[in-house]
């Protein structure tokens, strides 16, 4: 299951990186939240699979799956959803100004400089 | 902290002075209060004359970085003691002459002097440093302020360019040197050039022992502007003339000359030392003296008779090098060498620094410094006429003048070397007599085109911008003061014999002098019909020849081909520098972001990639995994569905939906995985950000594909596939290799113990991590101001205006 759930993990990465390098910015943003899904089933896996309860006391249970994981993910949610709120929030006021989600546009001219 | 360590360091403090006195103090000019220092300093340092008299040596040593073996040692040598009756007094003229030269009210003396005296401070530090390390700051601070008085008046063009250029040379040259340093201090484990100077002899055997000569070498030839880096000195004349006087003939361009002497009892026991120090020295005088006569700047052609005695001095010091084949001392020809590139050392400071101030008073008082354009000024000027004669003169080598003596002692060297049977010189000796010869030719011609190209002749008052008349007497105190030195060490050369020649030479040449000994100086005015005695006449005799006709072959010079010049490989090599380093900045600053992003997982997966495979870092176990069930098949086929679907989406609905859809099979992974929070979390989440990307939805344009051309697609998917294949390859081998037990056990124990809850994850992020949470809220805290910031914000017409408030 560890195996599969790298693979997985290591496709995820890789359809997340295909959508960053895209010139559209609203594949962008969408490439940076299947980052950090990715990066959160890898962080999950790291900690081993279903090697026994959920960690709440009082299962009775003789093992629980590890917690500190779970930890870390919780916190990661919850910064990942505020990085994709002010992404979200940035391409919208920049289309809003400029017109374009086009990453090329974007960039500017050299006249610009 | 000794005395001697504030003497080094009081020029500094007394820079930091000159602001506050020019402000305060303006009815005087600044440079009285300068004038002091240097002449403090000369005084106080006479004091250690009886000591280096003996060939005795004052140490004093302070702490600066005593961890890394750097201290701030100061020694005085007779070496060094020579150099600083140097810079402390030709320093006091200077800034005496400076005093007339520079008007009070039309100049900013301020920096003039600040600069001035930071050089001073520079120059004694790296006199007296024992230390490497120490040697090479000050080295370099004398760069620096040398680039700073260069473009003293930086409003025009040919002076920002000769100090651009006098810097890129000398720190070039001084990294070098550094370079040299740091490998000689490997070699000998010390900083100390006394303590690397004792163990000479190990060093010498030393594999790495020419790489370190030839790396100090650069920095000496570069600071003395040998062939081919003498490029520099001719442009640094934009210096306003006192500087010139002072930095580019009497002080900094010697301190190549000093480490040369400096570093001789290390180095010059090899043959290259003697065949490199030796023949760029005296190709260098060849050179620069054939190149002086064609010049038409009075100070062009100093610039050129500098860097042509520079390169006499350093011959002469090559030379000698071949004294340490010589065991014993009453019949070694060649420390004659030695001697005489002191001796040499000192006339020139006096005579050029003489010359340099004559060309600056007729600069101040004609207007021009163009040699076609003067003429005839004998009359008018008499007193800066003979001051001149005298300087020129001496340079020229003719009798009774100090350069008459050095300059026989170093033809005499010369002569000598044809009969020395070291280092093949038995086939090849010849030319060191015959080039010497040559060199000094010519500088009796430019020494003659110097006076009466400017006194004599026509006076042609039409081509002049001012009415020439005397310079003001204040002017004339430096030259006459150098002039007269010219003269009394031209009839009684001995006062210097023993009080400073000696004590000097005796510090470069050390190992061949028994203990208490002393070199044998004695100069005599008149030595018979010797063989360089001859040669003089013959110098004088051609040379006056060759003057009288100079119209009928300065055609010559034409001949040589004038592109390929050292100046243009300068130009040009700078120019390609600035355009290659320019258009290969643009090459990769595309300002693409997509450009950036592929540089950062190229290198990701380069580097990854290839640690993985050298270290033969991938592990597969398989042994310790989970079963697989069908509900987690299922789910891993709806996710992999999902994120497909966004990759080919062509509406942003669809993607927006197939995200969110990834989003749920995520949590529901975690409900498989026993993790209860997560999954409570990441729905609510998930929920939030696909209304907020639907939000988003109205105002967003379509999800254009924006023409993304086949090969931009290929090479983003290999990029994309080699990340997620070596993120794969990471997690597998991660998961395979236990090195040690998670530390779960612990909050697993304590978490109802210590922290009173029975759900540990969150436990662990109130409790044990709870400062952990705390700053994430607060990062979301700051994520929440900047949405509603970017949300209120309304640029003005003009966005730029707005934002450059």
């Amino acid at each position: 299951m560890e195996i599969l759930m790298c693979i997985v993990a290591g496709l995820l990465f890789a359809a997340a990186v295909y959508l960053m390098l895209s010139k559209s910015l609203l594949r962008i943003i969408v490439g940076t939240g299947l980052l950090s899904h990715g990066t959160h089933l890898m962080l999950l896996t790291m900690g081993g699979l279903k090697t026994g309860a959920a960690p709440v006391l009082g299962e009775n249970t003789a093992s629980y799956t590890d917690p500190i994981p779970q930890a870390l993910i919780l916190t990661a949610i919850v910064i990942s959803f505020g990085v994709t709120a002010v992404f979200l929030v940035i391409a919208y006021r920049a289309y809003q100004e400029l017109g374009t989600d086009n990453m090329d546009q974007l960039k500017g001219t050299e006249a610009d400089d | 902290m000794s005395l001697l360590h504030w003497a080094i360091l009081a020029p500094f403090i007394m820079a930091a002075c000159v602001p506050f006195v020019r402000k305060k103090a303006t009815a005087i000019h600044t440079g009285w209060f300068v004038l002091i220092l240097p002449l403090v300093l000369f005084v106080s340092f006479l004091q250690y004359l009886p000591v280096t008299m003996k060939n005795d040596s004052i140490m004093q040593t302070a702490d600066w970085i005593p961890s890394l073996g750097i201290n701030f040692t100061a020694y005085v040598d007779g070496l060094s003691l020579l150099f600083v009756l140097l810079i402390t007094g030709i320093g006091a003229l200077v800034v005496l002459y400076s005093i007339y030269y520079l008007s009070k009210t039309k100049e900013s003396l301020q920096h003039f002097y600040v600069y001035l005296l930071m050089f001073m401070g520079a120059m004694l530090g790296v006199v007296l440093s024992d230390n490497v390390i120490t040697l090479y700051m000050f080295w370099e601070l004398t760069s620096i302020s040398s680039f700073l008085l260069i473009a003293y008046w930086f409003d025009r063009d040919r002076s920002r360019y000769g100090a651009l250029k006098s810097m890129l040379i000398t720190v070039f040259g001084g990294l070098m040197m550094l370079g040299g340093f740091l490998v000689l201090s490997i070699m000998g484990n010390t900083f100390s050039i006394r303590e690397l100077a004792a163990q000479a002899p190990e060093l010498n055997n030393h594999p790495l022992f020419l790489l370190a000569m030839i790396l100090i070498l650069f920095g000496a030839f570069t600071k003395s502007a040998q062939f081919p880096f003498y490029i520099w000195l001719p442009d640094a004349m934009e210096a306003p003339t006192p500087v010139s006087a002072y930095l580019h003939s009497a002080t900094m361009v010697k301190a190549g000359i000093y480490l040369v002497a400096r570093f001789s009892p290390i180095f010059a026991f090899s043959g290259y030392w003697f065949w490199i120090v030796g023949t760029v020295g005296l190709f260098t005088m060849v050179w620069a003296s054939f190149n002086a006569v064609k010049q038409t700047d009075l100070k062009g052609i100093l610039a050129f008779s500098t860097v042509s005695q520079l390169g006499l001095i350093m011959s002469l010091l090559g030379a000698g090098s071949a004294a340490l084949h010589f065991d014993s001392l009453d019949d070694n020809l060649y420390t004659a060498a030695v001697i005489a590139a002191v001796f040499h050392l000192i006339n020139h400071a006096t005579f050029k620094g003489s010359l340099f101030m004559v060309t600056g008073i007729i600069d101040h008082e004609t207007g021009t410094r163009d040699i076609r354009r003067l003429g005839g000024l004998m009359s008018l000027m008499p007193i800066t006429f003979t001051l001149s004669v005298i300087g020129a003169f001496s340079m020229a080598g003719l009798p009774p003048f100090n350069g008459f003596l050095s300059k026989e002692m170093f033809l005499l060297s010369m002569v000598q070397l044809a009969e020395l049977d070291l280092f093949n010189l038995e086939t090849w000796g010849l030319l060191f007599p015959v080039l010497a010869w040559i060199g000094s030719v010519f500088t009796f011609i430019y020494s003659m085109i110097i006076v009466f190209r400017v006194f004599g002749g026509k006076f042609q008052p039409e081509k002049l911008e001012k009415k020439p008349h005397e310079a003001p007497f204040g002017m004339l105190i430096s030259p006459i003061v150098l002039a007269s030195l010219v003269i009394l060490f031209g009839l009684f050369p001995n006062l210097l014999s023993y009080s400073l020649i000696q004590p000097a030479a005796a510090s470069i040449v050390p190992s061949i002098i028994p203990n208490g000994g002393q070199l044998d100086v004695h100069i005599s005015f008149w030595h018979g019909f010797t063989t360089e005695f001859m040669m003089t006449i013959g110098v004088v005799i051609i040379g006056i020849i060759l003057y009288k006709f100079l119209p009928k072959w300065i055609g010559m010079y034409d001949y040589f081909p004038g592109k390929v010049t050292l100046n243009n490989l300068y130009n040009a090599s700078l120019y390609t520098a600035e355009r290659g380093s320019h258009s290969l900045t643009k090459s990769y600053m595309t300002g693409f972001i997509r450009s950036y992003l592929v540089y950062i997982f190229a290198f990701f997966i380069t580097i990854l990639g290839f640690t993985i495979w050298v270290k033969g870092a991938f592990r597969f176990d398989s042994s310790n995994t989970a079963s697989i069930g069908f509900y987690e098949v299922g789910l891993v086929i709806v996710l992999l569905i999902a994120t497909a679907t966004i990759l080919i989406a062509k509406s942003r609905l669809t993607s927006i939906i197939s995200l969110g859809a990834v989003g749920y099979s995520v949590s529901l992974f975690f409900i498989i995985f026993r993790a209860p929070d997560l999954a409570l979390t990441q729905l609510v989440i998930e929920t939030v950000s696909t209304a907020l990307f639907l939000l988003c939805f109205y105002h967003l344009p379509k999800l254009s594909r924006h023409e993304e051309k086949r090969r931009f697609q290929i090479g983003n998917a290999v990029i994309a596939a080699g990340v997620g294949l070596i993120v794969a390859l990471i997690g597998i081998s991660a998961h395979s290799t236990k090195l040690f037990p998670s530390i779960n056990e612990y909050y697993i124990k304590n978490t109802y113990t210590k922290a009173g809850g029975e759900n540990m994850v969150n436990v662990i992020l109130v409790d044990f991590r709870g400062f952990d949470t705390l700053f994430e809220i607060a990062v979301l805290s700051v994520a929440a101001l900047g949405i509603y910031g970017l949300i209120k914000l309304r640029l003005e017409k003009g966005g730029e205006q707005n934002e450059n408030e």
